[in-house]
């Protein structure tokens, strides 16, 4: 398995940095040992040898680290070079702008000079090299359009669904004027205009669970009580990691994973993410084993794993996570006391034949482990809705609940849109509408996408849920290794006009994978998006 | 509300969540509680708790209500419009342009036009609440120190502290000069928070003041900027009652002191705004962050995600904030009726014996009763402060949530009610006065 270090060139970099998790364990034993060696020159001797075998160390373990995140990759900001904050032992080497003591930084201003911003500030230029970002550029400047732009750039990068729009803009133009300010009655602004609860109107917390529960296909019955409402499923993950995990402390993520994750659960809070890698010859389901790995991992670097993070439907692959999986995760969740926590923000978009198990069946079997489980839900996709931001964070636990309820007045929603979508998810046959047709809308794109990559030679995981397909273009890339797969990525954006995200950007260890959009293409357009891929796939073969 | 646990929960929770940093346990909060329990209702509850301690503007939404019965484009997107698609598609972190605009518009509008605001310099977050709590995490590291002049808005401890791990070194004002600041205050501040080895990164000044309910002297603006130029550190200047003077001429934005200098050393100046006081909208979470630092600009934006503003709404407001003859008549309107109101209650306080810092902007009044206190201390407010509440049902703001160096000082909102309703609760202050006075006579 090759490893993937998103840029090459920032290795020299990462030397600069002298903070180190396995520094700590090798000082306890080289300062006593120190103490044992008995006069000058053995006192001498006593400290240059500790000290050079602990710099050795470093410099072996840095070489060897494999799991280490990567600072640089596409939803965060890159490096800070001037972190200096050893001063303890137990924090890992840490990607940049996480917390620092400010008093490890050396003052970087004079009277004179400019006045200095945060860790957090430096370094974010880089960050928006990423792919995921220049992708995106590119669309933004250059956007496909059927008539009026042909040789534009086609979206595949980013994960909305157009497919069923139509039928809730028709909801809207029906009613939207009479529910956002009257709801029936004359029009009042009061209702909404003042403060409200910021973790949601009540309307609203029954609507979206009354949503979330036909989703599910009514399989779970979701409380409102449960229910904590923030703008966007972005909020709702970087909430519950200031709630779950202390600065410093780990949640495991299986990979490939959303991009996002590392803005969303690392940025502003000082928390970690340890990879868990997901294979390929696993069809890159979830292996316990592999977590287990990732958990001892983190022990041996110093760091206290406190939960894990999983997707299901899983972004990029979109694979779903089978009741025994569930099981199994609960037990080991248990086993290590951590909690976990399910984004399940593509519930309501599975496509395929398999079972959707939410983990919210689980938290209902379950009385004692109830605590432990979380779960993220949001509109964006399953309602085709990510510009009016919401999410929801649902638990059992009332010390998250109540934690979560005061963070997100940092992130509530706004009220009119509350208002908006109640009317709408109240419509209980619009919903159910809705969620049928999308579903088939889906299904019937992914099929025409897939079957129209398999004729250029190009295989998708089965995928039973999400906009996405994961495809393996592994035998289209030059060299085996991620700048193999980045100068494909290059040619698919610049030469095909085609945004696609490369898999390292997900954090997948095989080079190669790539994740392709589909819902935001018409029928029209996929044979135009294939014949364009197949340009380059043809030169790359030539190769 | 007491948590039961029937097990100890063996999954721990992290220290921000169970840390008390949140400052919801201070009476400030607890008046709240006691009003939700016992709220006061002109018809259903005449004896119930009149709220006076939540500076929400209630004046003017007439003129709003008006402005969306006559524009449905505002509030709908039309049968079969494409402007939907686009506007539910819309979560790019940089906000609607023509929102921007329109803001932007507003805000120069507020000035008086003496200044222009870029729109490209705006970035959009979900109510001031998380603009500061943004520039915060920006502009300072865990452990660092702003520096923010007392009293000052509750809410602060929790904004700027609880995640960020930043700490907030007060700035002592008191009444002797009617609690400006003053250079000597900013240097001990400054000072003060070296001596406890805390890096100071900026200092946060609210323009108009709350809870003075008084806008800052051009002077002692210039004052601060130099302050913070010779320290090399940052300014943000919270203006989110920019447009609740009760006069135009009275209010100095931090932007008009700066171009006065040419826009030098305006790098490190960062203006919070917000629709939640001026609009009377706190339910929309509408917040801007105005920086003169591309850097600052930047970064916001990319961590504007956590709180993006609804694309509907901004659509909505854009409609709204870009019809300039409904933003020139509100701005008059709403400035006539605030100042209305505050001579209303300035004369009631008055009658019963109460004075107030002389103000000229927001939606509260800073009383001072310390000649009331059982003892000048906290203590002796506190023991005030809950006699107001449970016996005279009103719901006011002690100044030592506000943290208030001098005891006594009270924060009465005044825009949150009817007017009939404000009537009330002066009758009852008045009442209250009298009582006392009879006691003291009697003792």
């Amino acid at each position: 398995m090759t490893q993937t270090q998103y840029s090459r060139s920032r290795s020299s970099d990462t030397e600069k940095k002298n903070t180190g998790g396995g520094g700590g364990a090798a000082m306890r034993v080289i300062v006593p040992l120190q103490g044992v060696v008995q006069g000058r020159g053995g006192l001498v001797l006593g400290s240059i040898i500790p000290c050079a075998l602990f710099y050795f160390l470093q410099f072996y373990l840095k070489r060897h680290r494999n799991d280490l995140d990567d600072q640089n990759n596409s939803n965060s900001p890159g490096q800070n070079s001037t972190t200096g904050s050893g001063s303890s032992g137990k924090l890992a080497e840490l990607p940049a702008l996480t917390r620092n003591l400010s008093r490890g930084l050396p003052s970087p201003r004079s009277p004179r000079g400019p006045v200095s911003v945060s860790g957090r500030v430096s370094g974010i230029v880089k960050g928006a090299d990423s792919p995921y970002y220049v992708g995106l550029r590119r669309v933004k400047e250059d956007p496909y359009d059927e008539l009026s732009n042909p040789n534009g750039v086609i979206q595949l990068g980013l994960a909305e669904n157009k497919l069923s729009l139509d039928l809730v803009n028709h909801w809207l133009a029906e009613n939207a004027e009479q529910v956002i300010l009257r709801n029936g009655k004359e029009l009042s602004l009061s209702r909404i205009a003042t403060y409200q609860p910021f973790d949601g109107l009540m309307e609203f917390k029954v609507a979206v669970a009354g949503f979330m529960s036909q989703v599910t296909a009514k399989a779970v019955s979701f409380n409102p009580s449960q229910v904590v409402l923030t703008a966007g499923a972005t909020p709702a993950i970087e909430i519950l990691s200031f709630c779950l995990a202390d600065v410093g402390n780990a949640f495991l993520v299986p990979t490939p994973c959303y991009p996002g994750y590392d803005r969303d659960v690392k940025w502003r809070t000082g928390v970690e993410i340890i990879h868990v890698p997901c294979r390929s010859a696993d069809d890159f389901n979830l292996s316990i084993a592999a977590l287990d790995r990732g958990f001892n991992q983190a022990k041996k670097r110093g760091l206290k794993v406190r939960g894990i993070i999983i997707s299901n439907p899983s972004n990029p692959v979109g694979n779903l996570l089978s009741r025994d999986t569930l099981y199994s995760l609960l037990d080991f969740a248990r086993e290590k006391n951590i909690h976990i926590v399910s984004n399940e923000i593509l519930a309501g978009s599975t496509h395929g034949n398999e079972e959707f198990v939410s983990i919210a069946e689980i938290m209902d079997l379950d009385d004692i482990d109830r605590k432990r489980l979380h779960l993220v839900y949001g509109l964006s996709k399953d309602l085709s809705l990510p510009g009016f931001r919401v999410g929801v964070i649902y638990s059992h636990n009332e010390e998250v609940l109540a934690a979560s309820k005061k963070l997100t007045r940092f992130s509530s929603i706004s009220s009119p849109t509350q208002c908006l979508l109640i009317s709408m998810l109240s419509d209980a046959k619009f919903v159910q509408t809705f969620i049928t047709i999308n579903r088939e809308r889906l299904q019937r794109t992914y099929s025409l996408f897939v079957a129209g990559l398999k004729k250029l030679g190009i295989e998708c995981i089965k995928s039973s849920g999400g906009f996405y397909c994961w495809a393996d273009m592994s035998g289209l890339i030059r060299s085996y290794s991620e700048k193999g797969e980045l100068e494909l990525w290059d040619k698919l954006l610049n030469i095909a006009k085609v945004n696609v995200t490369p898999g390292s950007c997900c954090h997948c260890i095989e080079p190669g994978w790539f994740r392709f959009c589909f819902a935001t293409l018409t029928e029209k357009d996929i044979p135009i998006v294939i014949d364009r891929i197949q340009k380059v796939s043809e030169t790359c073969k030539l190769n | 509300m007491v948590i039961e646990i029937e097990k100890p929960s063996s999954v721990r929770l992290s220290k921000v969540a169970i840390s008390k940093t949140h400052g919801e346990d201070s009476p400030y909060f607890a008046g709240w509680k006691a009003y939700d329990e016992n709220p006061y209702d002109e018809v259903h509850n005449q004896s119930g708790v009149i709220q006076m301690g939540l500076a929400e503007n209630q004046v003017s939404f007439d003129l709003l209500e008006k402005y969306l019965e006559e524009h449905h484009e505002a509030s709908s997107w039309g049968k079969g419009a494409p402007g939907f698609r686009e506007n539910a598609l819309f979560q790019d972190y940089h906000g609607l342009k023509s929102f921007r605009q329109a803001m932007a518009n507003f805000m120069e509008q507020i000035r008086g036009g003496k200044v222009k605001f870029d729109p490209d310099r705006i970035v959009l977050t979900a109510g001031a609440t998380a603009a500061n709590e943004l520039l915060t995490f920006i502009l300072a590291d865990p452990g660092d120190a702003l520096l923010v002049p007392t009293p000052y808005y509750p809410g602060f401890d929790r904004d700027l502290r609880w995640r960020t791990g930043v700490k907030i070194v007060p700035i002592h004002c008191n009444s002797s000069n009617n609690f400006q600041i003053t250079p000597q205050a900013l240097e001990a501040a400054y000072q003060s928070a070296e001596s406890m080895d805390l890096k100071v990164r900026g200092i946060l000044i609210t323009n108009p003041s709350n809870p003075l309910g008084s806008a800052i002297q051009s002077s002692i603006l210039n004052d601060i900027l130099d302050f913070a130029v010779h320290k090399n550190i940052h300014l943000v200047s919270d203006e989110i009652y920019s447009g609740s003077t009760f006069s135009p001429s009275e209010f100095v934005s931090i932007a008009e002191i700066l171009r006065n200098r040419n826009y030098k050393d305006a790098e490190r100046v960062h203006i919070v705004y917000s629709l939640s006081k001026d609009l009377g909208l706190p339910g929309f979470r509408v917040g801007t962050i105005y920086s003169y630092n591309d850097d600052v600009v930047t970064t916001a934006r990319r961590m504007s995600s956590f709180t993006l503003i609804s694309s509907q709404t901004q659509h909505l407001l854009a409609c709204m904030l870009s019809n300039h003859e409904f933003t020139q008549n509100y701005i008059k309107t709403n400035r006539e009726r605030l100042n209305k109101r505050y001579d209303m209650i300035i004369q009631g306080l008055k009658k019963a014996g109460i004075e107030c810092l002389k103000g000229n902007a927001g939606l509260f009044c800073w009383m001072n009763l310390s000649p009331l206190l059982n003892e000048p201390t906290r203590q002796g407010e506190l023991e005030l402060w809950n006699i107001i509440l449970n016996q005279v049902k009103l719901n006011i703001s002690p100044g030592s949530s506000c943290h208030c160096s001098e005891p006594g000082w009270f924060r009465v909102c005044f825009a949150n009610m009817s007017e009939q309703t404000l009537r009330v609760a002066l009758q009852r202050i008045h009442k209250f006065m009298e009582q006392r006075k009879v006691c003291s006579v009697n003792r």
